[in-house]
């Protein structure tokens, strides 16, 4: 890739989806972007930079800005968060919603590994009584077909997830691993750019967005956490990064990353 | 310094595996069999056990067995380091007092990961 197709790539994620994409890192370019220039049937990467820049046709501009957004993650990372989760979060919720479902988003799922742990955690230790609406989301349609599948090679399921819990709600599929149906049934997939207008989405009692924050640049970080602070329900929380700020918001003790909106007409305790 | 036993006939495994859990502040011993295992077991129990499935010999669900009979055999943290990949065998191992269990190949990050997991680190 020439240094003008690299500023291209870049200057496309961060006006769309506000990725930060150093042009600098050719190998990272060139690695995520080389398998989407044989899925869309070009020669290779220079021919579908060339077509990108004369034709700019939207679908091929999605699949580059989808590309490059981050994918990593692991099952339960940062486990002190989902500790706060269960032990905290959950049962607060449970108690303020009576028999309501709660509403839960993790937005910027990735290959799904987070919504699937959060799946996973409620259906060992929900607190009774407590029904649940769980949607995941993320930039890329593909990757949310992966999430989807529930699909998992070896070294995913050996990061982060205990051998209990890989025998419990796994199957082997040939030499990948299949998440149990009735973990996957828990989930709802959408695909949604965080930084669009998410009122039509409604309110959330819970959001989880831990991923992606450190790939966004720092107006689009601002506007995706505002965003997703104006969807929560009163009372309700969103769990970020370790170490990450939430405004406007109070975090909880024990630097887990969670954080809880403030109820109208009532003071939040810290 | 917390230790760690390595169980393998691989003497590269064995290898890898040191080299991994030394970077992750262990002291490390190597086995080259069950036998060997058990008798180091015997002199000094670790605080946690690398342990390989098939081996010539007795097999590492054997030696587990034995181990968890042994004065104080219940307390190191045993984690299967193996090719089996299998669901079976999986929860086979738990049964038999697995505290984790690696598929290999594995990296540094699945055995700190594990490592933690089992409460070993």
């Amino acid at each position: 890739m020439t240094p003008g197709q690299r500023v291209l790539v870049a200057g496309l994620c961060a006006d769309r989806a506000g990725l930060r994409v150093d042009p600098e890192k050719a190998y990272l370019l060139e690695n995520r972007l080389g398998p989407v220039a044989r899925r869309e049937g070009f020669s290779g990467l220079d021919d579908m930079l060339q077509t990108l820049r004369d034709r700019g046709d939207e679908r091929l501009v999605w699949a580059v800005v989808e590309a490059m957004s981050p994918a990593e993650t692991t099952f339960f990372r940062d486990p002190q968060t989902f500790d706060a989760v269960a032990a905290e979060v959950l049962e607060d919720l449970a108690r303020r919603r009576g028999g309501q479902p709660l509403r839960v988003w993790v937005a910027a799922c990735g290959a799904g590994q987070e919504v699937h742990s959060l799946a996973m955690l409620l259906e060992e230790r929900a607190p009774a009584g407590l029904t649940l609406d769980l949607c995941a989301s993320d930039l890329s349609e593909r990757r949310l077909e992966k999430a989807r599948s529930g699909i998992y090679s070896q070294f995913e399921v050996q990061r982060g997830l205990s051998a209990r819990r890989l025998v419990r709600h796994f199957e082997k599929q040939d030499d990948n691993f299949v998440l149990s149906q009735r973990i996957r049934q828990m989930v709802r997939w959408r695909r949604v750019n965080l930084l669009e207008d998410l009122t039509p989405f409604g309110e959330f009692d819970l959001i989880v967005y831990r991923n992606v924050v450190g790939a966004m640049l720092e107006t689009a970080r601002g506007q995706v956490l505002g965003n997703l602070t104006g969807a929560l329900a009163d009372g309700g929380y969103l769990v970020t990064g370790l170490g990450d700020a939430a405004p406007g918001l109070t975090a909880l003790p024990g630097s887990n990353g969670v954080h809880r909106a403030g109820t109208a007409g009532r003071a939040v305790a810290a | 310094m917390k230790t760690c036993l390595v169980v393998d006939d691989s003497r590269v495994i064995r290898k890898v595996a040191r080299r991994i859990l030394e970077d992750l502040g262990f002291a490390v011993a190597e086995a080259a069999d069950g036998a060997d295992a058990l008798a180091w077991c015997a002199t000094a129990m670790p605080d946690a056990i690398l342990l390989d499935w098939n081996m010539p010999g007795m097999n590492g669900l054997e030696v587990l067995r034995r181990l968890r009979l042994e004065p104080g055999g219940a307390a190191p943290k045993v984690l299967f380091c193996t090719i089996e990949n299998e669901i079976d065998r999986i929860r086979e191992a738990l049964t038999y007092g697995a505290d984790e269990y690696i598929m290999k190949p594995f990296d540094g990050d699945i055995v700190a990961g594990k490592l933690a997991m089992a409460g070993a680190l």
